[in-house]
């Protein structure tokens, strides 16, 4: 069940919040190219699962992590491992856009390539606009490059944060209900850039819209309670789940 | 009788009265003092007192050039001093400070903010001006950086503690090392509050009195060397009212006019050095 060759994995993934386990024994592994939604209730530990997968929940009060997560067949949090450095090859897009309100539209997209180092003035504006062109922004905001991201529209500040992560080329996309603050025809732009980047990334979402996970994922994970209940083809969850529990959430019977 | 919602309108006008007028009491005070340093010190106001010192006592003319220089100088290395020490503890509170070493700073830092400032001249006169054996506007200096210090420290925590913690994991997230995540992201983003808080913190020290008169002393003449006894304006006003003479008192006006206008000036350019840097359209 387990795929060996998925550049992310995750094994026997347990995340603790002090003594209380957020993400019990969770294993899953993301192949490359695809796009795995992560669908749950509320406080199932979808969330805690994606911060998992770049070492970010080890940084919440009292958050840590037990198991394993292969990147490329390293364990990413094998001692002697730079945290910094996995964070640079996985890109993550939160809940509610967040550029930073003190760089320009520009300096945001390039943030993570002039972090500890200096670029070539053209080797940056090369990677700024493919990277805008990546996130399906940049015929909005070419003329406005030295602007305040703030005065993007929400779903455009979004797509200024997905440019940002995948400006520095990572491995891997994590998006963490990328759309749960956004309108509905942002939130379509948005579905549609995830089908364009799966073609260059590997990509994990987690949704709470179970609509939103059956139009764009190809494989679906129903967590529930901190466990991971079932994994398949995002088709088969949802017209045929072997699970009981999976039936129920995804025919909204619960959740 | 009149319906519950037309009362209810007349009721939030008369609240809504009131806290204006609470607020006009508050403001009452600002501008009396000001139209008061304008009458009676405004007429002092020529070259000789910006350029020349204090005449001899009971002669007419001279000026404060000696207390304007003096104050400028004491400020600007207490504030030298006190600045960084206070922006870098804040931000260590508000990034870092979540254990008990946090905890314990900040409540240092709040006794100390409570301290009278009489208090913090005697123990820069006890640390300072003894061993040393003579008084000298450095230790006045000293007295007042530890005077900002606390100030410093809280305003900049509480800023910073304002930037959005999603700032932060989106720093982290996309690589940046944590003091990066923290110069770069939380404390630019907090910086226009932080210099705010700071400029506050130096108009307040620039009128302290109490920390310089065992500390700086005062001085007649013009002086620019840190070592040694020097004026500055609230240390002239001091003196200068409190004094027999009517050229002194004219001078003390005039002194305490120009403290006035220094303290504005520094908040005036404050906000001209933070406005936002951004290109619309």
């Amino acid at each position: 069940m387990v795929d060996l060759q998925a550049p992310l994995r995750a094994e026997r993934v347990t995340a603790l919040f002090g003594k209380k386990a957020a993400v019990k024994d969770v294993s899953l592994a993301f192949p490359a190219n695809t796009v795995t939604a992560i669908i749950g209730p509320s406080g199932c530990g979808k969330s805690t699962f994606l911060r998992c997968l770049n070492r970010l929940h080890e940084l919440s009060p009292a958050g840590a992590v037990e198991g394993k997560v292969l990147l490329d067949g390293t364990d990413i949090y094998d001692t002697g491992v730079n945290p910094v450095a996995i964070r640079r090859r996985i890109g993550m897009v939160f809940q509610q856009p967040n550029p930073f309100p003190t760089m320009t539209v520009y300096e945001n997209v390039a943030a993570g390539l002039t972090v500890g180092r200096r670029v070539p003035r053209a080797e940056l504006d090369a990677v700024v606009e493919r990277a805008l062109r990546g996130a399906a922004l940049w015929d909005e905001v070419k003329d406005r490059l030295r602007a305040n991201p703030l005065a993007l529209s929400g779903g455009q500040q979004q797509r200024l944060c997905i440019a940002r992560a995948i400006a520095p080329r990572p491995d891997v996309v994590l998006l963490d209900e990328p759309t749960s603050a956004l309108d509905p025809i942002s939130t379509q732009s948005i579905e549609e850039l995830v089908q364009e980047l799966k073609q260059e990334f590997t990509v994990v979402i987690v949704t709470h819209n179970m609509q939103q996970a059956a139009r764009i994922s190809d494989s679906t994970a129903f967590f529930y309670l901190g466990e991971l209940v079932e994994h398949g083809d995002t088709a088969a969850i949802f017209t045929s789940p072997k699970e009981r529990r999976t039936e129920a959430y995804v025919t909204g019977r619960f959740g | 009788m009149i319906s519950r919602s037309a009362r209810r309108r007349l009721f939030s006008r008369f609240m809504t009265g009131l806290t204006l007028l609470a607020a006009l009491i508050a403001l009452a005070p600002l501008f009396a003092i000001f139209a008061d340093l304008v009458i009676r010190g405004a007429s002092s106001l020529n070259l000789d007192f910006f350029i020349r010192n204090p005449a001899a006592a009971g002669q007419t003319g001279g000026g404060v050039a000696n207390a304007i220089v003096g104050t400028l100088i004491i400020v600007g290395v207490g504030s030298a001093m006190g600045l960084p020490v206070g922006i870098g503890a804040g931000v260590y509170l508000a990034e870092y400070g979540g254990g008990r070493l946090g905890a314990v700073v900040r409540f240092l830092a709040d006794v100390l903010n409570g301290a009278p400032s009489v208090i913090v001249g005697i123990f820069a006169w006890t640390w300072v001006v003894r061993p040393m054996g003579h008084f000298s506007a450095l230790s006045g200096a000293i007295a007042l950086a530890v005077l900002m210090i606390p100030m410093v420290t809280r305003t900049t925590e509480e800023m910073v503690r304002l930037v959005p913690h999603s700032l932060r994991e989106a720093a982290l997230a996309l690589g940046f090392p944590r003091w990066r995540a923290t110069a770069r992201i939380m404390v630019r983003a907090a910086w226009p509050g932080i210099v705010t808080g700071a400029l506050v913190a130096v108009a307040r020290i620039a009128g302290e009195t109490a920390p310089l008169l065992f500390t700086t002393l005062g001085n007649l003449n013009f002086k620019t060397n840190v070592m040694q006894p020097m004026q500055t304006l609230s240390l002239q006003i001091y003196v200068f009212a409190t004094g027999p003479f009517e050229e002194w008192h004219r001078l003390a006006w005039g002194a305490a006019l120009v403290l006035m206008a220094l303290v504005l000036l520094v908040g005036v350019a404050a906000r001209a050095a933070t406005q936002k840097r951004f290109r619309n359209g």
